[in-house]
């Protein structure tokens, strides 16, 4: 393989990661305060894509007005589902909380099938998603990129920054990371534990819209079961990482895209069985180290 | 009143309710339509299905997702064996069947019982990494074995025939085949949790380390729960491909597993008898809903069809159960006749106590 070659994976794989690594962080997050694995995230990831959608096509919008609507909605989406379904179980049983978890992703799929329909939606500049120079070729140093790359390098890099920016910053963060240690003390001091765990999901939902937009420019299409593998994938970087841990969110999801990228790169005849590197890497991790790379590990209580 | 029944007494019961089920059997097998014979073979998978799941879910307490996985392998391995050696040659265009597939046919039932065994044999090796781990980690550890048992059958062309699947199965379930099935697993897993053995599974369900500290040895009774419950959910996956005569990888998507979540939480985690009911209410239910699905009329106006709905108000039911009725139909009891003759004397004397 040539150095440019590689450059070209590097990148991809980068961009790749990035996107689960920002799903990650909404599965990481809400897994860390409330002990729940959220599986309607990458649903929720499936409706940011399709908010910007039909933002575009139906409502007439400019595509970038439409992406920052996107991410609001999606947010409010993702307050809403915790809401409904979360809050009321939220001192029930952690199987209970799964379960509904589980239908609850099941139920934004089956919707999203009979309201936007079942036919995948093509997201490409043709259809005014967003300006065709994105999809430039650049030459730096014979290594040829789109600007479409640098695009979602830079985006991801900037909702990290930002992420972490809130969660070390900011009194919500502040708030946040308490929650997470012990729910009852941290309203003892006055902190609306509610609002925080709205809050979080909010972010991770914003996030997971984001990560949305940038796949479906990347993989240039939307369908009802589109966030159903990147779901899974990220939820797994979020375990290899080791789950509750921000920081493991973004190293996960770094790893599972360049292993990802880089193992069909280099061995092309196992790339029909890509979608099985990520659990192969999960179920390893989960035998060396069950907490994951950046967890703690917790001892249960008798 | 307290009803009680000598154990004479509830074995009569119990076969002459196995009778009636068996002539009402043999009623349907002549004089329904295919299409009740077809959800009655259903009903009977269905709840081969449920009750497995529930072994290793309700009773044990490990939240394995893994269930459509073990489904897959039986389907295929049945498949394997029964599928005629001239369909074989006409099905497997890109790779030639790997030998000695390419060249034998069994009847039915030593290739479920194999189907099963594989089911079971598969079962116990990714069973010790799996157990290892607990709570979440462990439904999503056995998720993601059963996508990826998916994900072989979708590129192991010449063992599974790839995206394409097979077409062309004998059609060798019917309602004896499946309803004989139901019976042996349900008389089964029964026995199984009356056992000490059952007794064991159920303390670890409420405590792990109580249960160590009895001195039960978790980790072995956690495999042979989960062994058990992967030799049941193969046989169904067998029996299922042999009723509906086509597989392909779709067919065992996390769907299928969701399914089978749902009969049992509707039922109850944890009774067996509440499975049997979620399992037959689920199958009935999902036809009518069907309803939703074709144009329909209340009073004067009239809606269209909508595809799909089926689904959403099946997520819509889970979500409800899971939030106002999370114990299900039976919560944890059991069917038994004492229930039915104390109901029954209660209901003679007309609601007066």
């Amino acid at each position: 393989m040539r150095l440019t070659d590689f450059f070209q994976h590097l990148v991809n794989a980068l961009s790749l990661g990035g996107i689960y690594a920002l799903i990650a962080i909404g599965y990481t997050m809400v897994y860390g305060i409330l002990r729940l694995i959220n599986f309607a995230h990458g649903d929720i990831f499936t409706y940011g894509i399709y908010f910007a959608f039909y933002g575009v096509s139906l409502f007439l919008l400019p595509w970038w007005v439409a992406f920052i609507l996107s991410i609001f909605l999606t947010a409010f989406l993702g307050a809403l589902v915790e809401r409904i379904a979360y809050r009321p179980l939220r001192d029930a049983p952690r199987i209970s909380a799964l379960i509904t978890a589980i239908g609850v992703s099941f139920f934004l799929q089956n919707f999203a099938t009979v309201v936007f329909g079942g036919r995948a939606k093509s997201f490409n500049p043709q259809t005014g998603m967003y300006p065709t120079f994105f999809l430039n070729v650049l030459n730096i140093a014979g290594v040829k990129l789109r600007v479409l790359s640098l695009i979602t390098l830079g985006t991801i890099a900037v909702s990290l920054l930002v992420l972490v920016w809130i969660v070390y910053r900011t009194k919500v963060g502040m708030a946040m990371r308490a929650i997470s240690k012990d729910i009852p003390t941290t309203r003892l001091m006055g902190v609306n534990a509610d609002r925080i765990i709205t809050f979080t999901f909010m972010i991770g939902s914003a996030l997971a819209a984001v990560g949305g937009l940038l796949w479906a420019m990347t993989y240039p299409q939307v369908y009802p079961f589109t966030g159903v593998i990147p779901g899974l994938k990220a939820f797994i970087a979020a375990v290899v990482g080791g789950i509750g841990s921000i920081q493991g969110a973004m190293v996960g999801g770094f790893v599972l895209g360049i292993s990802e990228i880089m193992i069909v790169a280099f061995l092309p005849s196992i790339a029909g069985y890509r979608d099985a590197i990520a659990y192969a890497i999960l179920l390893f991790v989960l035998l060396v180290r069950p907490s994951g790379i950046f967890g703690v590990e917790v001892s249960e209580k008798v | 009143m307290e009803v009680r029944l000598s154990v004479r007494t509830k074995i009569v019961l119990t076969l002459i309710l196995i009778f009636a089920i068996g002539a009402l059997l043999v009623l349907a097998n002549h004089k329904a339509s295919d299409y009740v014979v077809l959800i009655l073979n259903l009903m009977a998978i269905n709840i081969i299905f449920a009750v497995s799941l529930n072994l290793i879910n309700g009773i044990t307490g490990i939240f394995s997702l893994g269930h459509a996985g073990f489904i897959a392998i039986g389907a295929y391995t049945s498949v394997l064996l029964t599928l005629p050696v001239q369909q074989k040659e006409m099905s497997y265009l890109i790779k030639p069947v790997i030998p000695p597939f390419d060249r034998i046919q069994l009847p039915f039932l030593p290739s479920v019982l194999i189907a099963g065994l594989a089911a079971a044999a598969f079962g116990y090796v990714v069973a010790a990494p799996s157990l290892r781990l607990i709570g979440d980690y462990l439904a999503i550890a056995t998720l993601g074995l059963g996508e990826t048992i998916r994900i072989i059958a979708n590129n192991a062309w010449s063992i599974t025939n790839g995206a394409l699947g097979l077409k062309g199965i004998p059609q060798y379930t019917n309602l004896y085949w499946s309803w004989a099935w139901a019976l042996v697993t349900v008389c089964f897993i029964v026995s199984l949790v009356k056992s000490s053995y059952g007794r064991a599974l159920k303390a670890i369900r409420e405590d792990v380390i109580a249960a160590k500290a009895m001195g039960i040895n978790v980790f072995s009774h956690q495999v042979m729960s989960f062994v058990v419950g992967s030799f049941f959910a193969g046989v169904g996956g067998a029996l299922w491909a042999h009723l509906i005569t086509t597989i392909d990888p779709k067919s065992f998507t996390f769907t299928k597993t969701f399914e089978i979540l749902i009969m049992v939480v509707l039922g109850g985690l944890g009774s067996i008898s509440g499975s049997i009911i979620g399992a037959a209410i689920y199958t009935v239910g999902l036809e009518f809903l069907r309803i939703l699905e074709s144009p329909f009329k209340i009073w004067f106006i009239k809606f269209p069809g909508i595809p799909g709905m089926r689904m959403v108000v099946l997520a819509v039911i889970l979500i409800v159960l899971m939030l106002f009725w999370q114990r299900g139909i039976m919560g944890r009891s059991e069917l038994s006749w004492e229930m039915f003759f104390s109901l029954f004397s209660r209901l003679k004397r007309g609601g007066r106590k």
